[in-house]
C-alpha cells in the first residue's frame, strides 16, 4: 500500500495515466468497493471515521459536511456535487498538479462522494486559466463515460452519475462556495447569506455539497485501503497526507505530498532545499495569501491544523510563501492587498471601500508619501475588515497578512515613513 | 424576437443585436443541454462568442441576451464581473501577466518593465500590429516556476529579464516594418 495516495500516479513529464493504465495501477478500486455492497451510509461512516478534513483552506471535517445533506430515500429529489477547482489563492499551486497529473483520481473521488450523498450530477467548477487541466479532465471524463464508469447504472450499482466540466472566467471570490454556486447559476458571483447552507439549499435551491479537488482525491484511498491505513499516514491529530508547497527564494521550489505532522523546516530546508545563496529567511505565510505571517522561530512546528492554529495562523492550503531578507515586507503585503482589493466582489461596504483604501496607503508608503497616521489607519482596518464585520471571509483573509505584518514589521513600516522611501530600493 | 437597445458611447449610438453564427448557436445549444436554466449558460455563451469574435461587443451582448431570454443588464453584470470576458477589442493573443505575490517576490516587476519596453505597450494596451494585448492577472497557480505568464492558452515559466523578448516574436511593432 502506498504512502502517497494522492500523487503515486503523477509524473508530469510523462503526462496523466489514461483509464486503462489508471485501473492497472489499482485505480477505481474505491469505486468498486461501493459496487461490492457498500451503502451510502457505510461510505459516510468510513469518511467520518477517517478524520478527513477539507483541503480547500477551512479544514472542515468532510464527513460532517456531507451528513448535513437531508436524508431522504426519494430519488426524485435532485442533489448536486460541486467540485471547487477554482484555485486562485495567491501562492497556491496544488490542485493544478492533481488535475493535470491524475484526472481519474478526481473522477473516482467524485463518484464516491456523489454516491454517498446520492447526487446524480456533478459540476467541476474549473478555473478559466487552467487550460491544461481542462484538457486533461475532459479527456478523462470522456474515457470514463466510454467505459461506463460514468452514465447510467455505474459499476452495476443502479446509481446514475455524470459530470459537467464548467470553466470559469477568473474571479477569486468564486472560491467562496456560495459565490461559486451563484456563478454556476449564471449570476454575478456575490456570496449568499447563510443559512441556508448549500447542503440544504444550494445549487438551484437543491441540496449541494461543494468539495475541494484535493479533498475528493483522498476518497479513493480511504475506500480502497481502509480507515486504519489512512490514519497511520498522519500524526498530530490530522490524518492522511497533504500537498505542501514552497515558493519564493528557495533552491528547489515545488509541491510535495507529505504526511501531516512533518515539520515546516523539513519542507522548506529538506524538500525545498533551503534558501538560495545570498538570501536568508525572514518570514513566511504558511498556507497561501490569507494566512498570518510566521517566522524562522516557528520552523520546527509540525504541519497540522492545530499546531499552526496555536501559533495564530492557519495551515489553510499548505502552500507556503517565503519572504527573504532582500525583499521588502511592506511591498509583499502591499502586493497582497492589491490582489484582495481587485478581487473584492463589491457587495459589502467594508470590503469594497476598505480594501482599496488599504491598497492606496501601501502605494503611498512605497513611494515615500506615507505618514504615521496612515499606519494607524491600516491598524484600524485590521479590525474594520476582520471576522464578523463583512459578508464573507475575503476581507478577513486579507487582514491575516496585514495584521500580523503590521506587528512583525513595525520597524519597516516606520522606516518607510521616516525615510520617505522604501529602504529596499 | 424583442431587440434590446442599450446606450453606448461608441460611434454607433444605438447598437443592435448582431446575428449569432451557426457555430456559435450550435455551441450555445450544446451548453443548454447541460444546465437546467438558460440563465446558467450566460457565462458559457459569452465565452463561446468571445472565442469566435475575439471579444464581446455591444452587438454580441445584445444577441446573447436575446438568445437566452435574459435581461441584457444582468448579462452585462456577469460579463463585467469576470476578469476574462473582454468588452473591448483585444489583440490576436492576450498576455496574462501574473503580478501576484510569488511572482512579485521572484522579480516579475522587472520582467514586466522589459516586456512592456519590448512590445511598446503597458497594461490594457494592444501592440500596433494587433498581435498582443497585455493584461495583469491574479496568481496563475504555478508559483514554484515564478515568474510566469500565459500567452493565449500556453504557460510561459521561469521568466527573466534577459530572455523575455525572445518569448514573444514581433511582427510590425513600433515601426519595425
Amino acid at each position: 500500500m502506498t504512502d502517497r495516495p494522492l500523487t503515486k500516479n503523477i509524473d508530469l513529464a510523462r503526462g496523466a495515466l489514461n483509464l486503462t493504465d489508471y485501473e492497472a495501477a489499482g485505480g477505481y478500486a474505491g469505486a468498486r468497493a461501493i459496487a461490492n455492497g457498500l451503502e451510502p451510509s457505510d461510505v459516510l461512516e468510513r469518511v467520518k471515521n477517517s478524520g478527513l478534513k477539507g483541503r480547500g483552506g477551512a479544514g472542515f471535517p468532510t464527513g460532517l459536511k456531507w451528513s448535513f445533506v437531508p436524508k431522504s430515500d426519494d430519488a426524485t429529489i435532485q442533489r448536486y456535487l460541486v467540485v471547487n477547482a477554482d484555485e486562485m489563492e495567491p501562492g497556491t499551486f496544488k490542485d493544478r498538479m492533481l488535475m493535470e497529473g491524475d484526472p481519474h483520481l478526481l473522477i473516482e473521488g467524485m463518484i464516491i462522494a456523489a454516491y454517498t450523498i446520492q447526487a446524480s450530477r456533478a459540476f467541476i467548477f474549473l478555473r478559466g486559466e487552467y487550460f491544461d487541466a481542462e484538457r486533461s479532465l475532459a479527456k478523462a471524463i470522456a474515457e470514463a463515460r466510454e467505459s461506463g464508469h460514468l452514465g447510467r447504472d455505474i459499476f452495476g450499482t443502479g446509481f446514475d452519475f455524470d459530470i459537467v466540466l464548467h470553466t470559469s472566467a477568473g474571479r477569486y471570490i468564486c472560491g467562496e462556495e456560495t459565490a461559486l454556486l451563484n456563478a454556476l447559476e449564471g449570476k454575478r458571483a456575490n456570496p449568499r447569506a447563510k443559512p441556508p447552507f448549500p447542503q440544504v439549499s444550494g445549487l438551484w435551491g437543491k441540496p449541494t455539497i461543494v468539495n475541494n479537488v484535493e479533498t475528493l482525491c483522498n476518497l479513493p484511498g480511504i475506500l480502497a485501503h481502509g480507515v486504519e491505513w489512512y490514519q497511520s499516514l498522519g500524526s498530530g491529530g490530522d490524518f492522511g497526507t497533504k500537498l505542501f508547497g514552497v515558493s519564493g527564494r528557495v533552491k528547489n521550489p515545488g509541491c510535495w505530498e507529505l504526511p501531516f505532522g512533518v515539520s515546516i523546516r523539513e519542507v522548506i530546508e529538506g524538500y525545498g532545499g533551503g534558501m538560495q545563496e545570498g538570501f536568508t529567511l525572514k518570514a513566511f505565510l504558511p498556507g497561501g495569501g490569507s494566512t498570518d505571517f510566521l517566522t524562522p522561530a516557528h520552523l520546527d512546528t509540525p504541519l497540522t491544523y492545530a499546531a499552526i492554529g496555536e501559533l495564530g495562523s492557519r495551515l489553510a492550503t499548505g502552500t507556503m510563501i517565503l519572504l527573504d531578507d532582500k525583499t521588502c515586507p511592506i511591498g509583499m503585503i502591499g502586493n497582497l492587498m492589491k490582489f484582495f482589493a481587485h478581487e473584492s466582489c463589491g457587495f459589502c461596504t467594508p470590503c469594497r471601500d476598505g480594501l482599496p483604501w488599504v491598497d492606496t496607503i501601501f502605494r503611498d508608503l512605497e513611494t515615500g508619501k506615507g505618514s504615521f497616521k496612515d499606519i494607524d489607519i491600516l491598524k484600524d482596518h485590521v479590525e474594520y475588515l476582520g471576522p464578523g464585520r463583512t459578508f464573507c471571509a475575503l476581507a478577513p483573509g486579507a487582514t491575516a497578512p496585514l495584521g500580523s505584518g503590521l506587528t512583525l514589521f513595525a520597524e519597516e513600516f516606520a522606516a518607510h515613513v521616516s525615510g520617505a522611501k522604501c529602504p529596499y530600493h | 424576437m424583442q431587440q434590446h437597445v442599450i446606450a453606448s458611447s461608441s460611434p454607433n449610438p444605438r447598437p443592435r443585436a448582431r446575428d449569432l453564427s451557426a457555430e456559435e448557436i450550435a455551441e450555445i445549444e450544446h451548453e443548454l443541454t447541460l444546465y437546467p436554466t438558460k440563465q446558467a449558460v450566460g457565462l458559457e455563451a459569452l465565452k463561446i462568442v468571445q472565442r469566435h469574435q475575439g471579444w464581446v461587443s455591444d452587438e454580441s451582448m445584445l444577441a446573447i441576451a436575446d438568445y437566452l431570454s435574459v435581461p441584457v443588464s444582468e448579462l452585462e453584470g456577469v460579463a463585467t464581473f469576470f476578469n476574462l470576458i473582454y468588452r473591448r477589442p483585444v489583440g490576436e493573443k492576450v498576455i496574462l501577466f501574473c503580478d501576484s505575490v510569488s511572482c512579485w517576490i521572484m522579480g516579475c516587476d522587472k520582467v514586466k518593465a522589459q516586456l512592456s519596453a519590448h512590445l511598446g505597450i503597458d497594461y490594457g494596451e494592444t501592440t500596433a500590429d494587433g498581435e498582443y494585448t497585455l493584461i495583469p492577472v491574479p496568481c496563475l497557480g504555478d508559483c514554484d516556476k515564478a515568474p510566469v505568464m500565459m500567452v493565449g492558452e500556453a504557460m510561459h515559466r521561469h521568466l527573466c529579464v534577459d530572455t523575455i523578448a525572445s518569448v514573444l516574436p514581433l511582427k510590425n511593432v513600433r515601426g519595425d516594418k
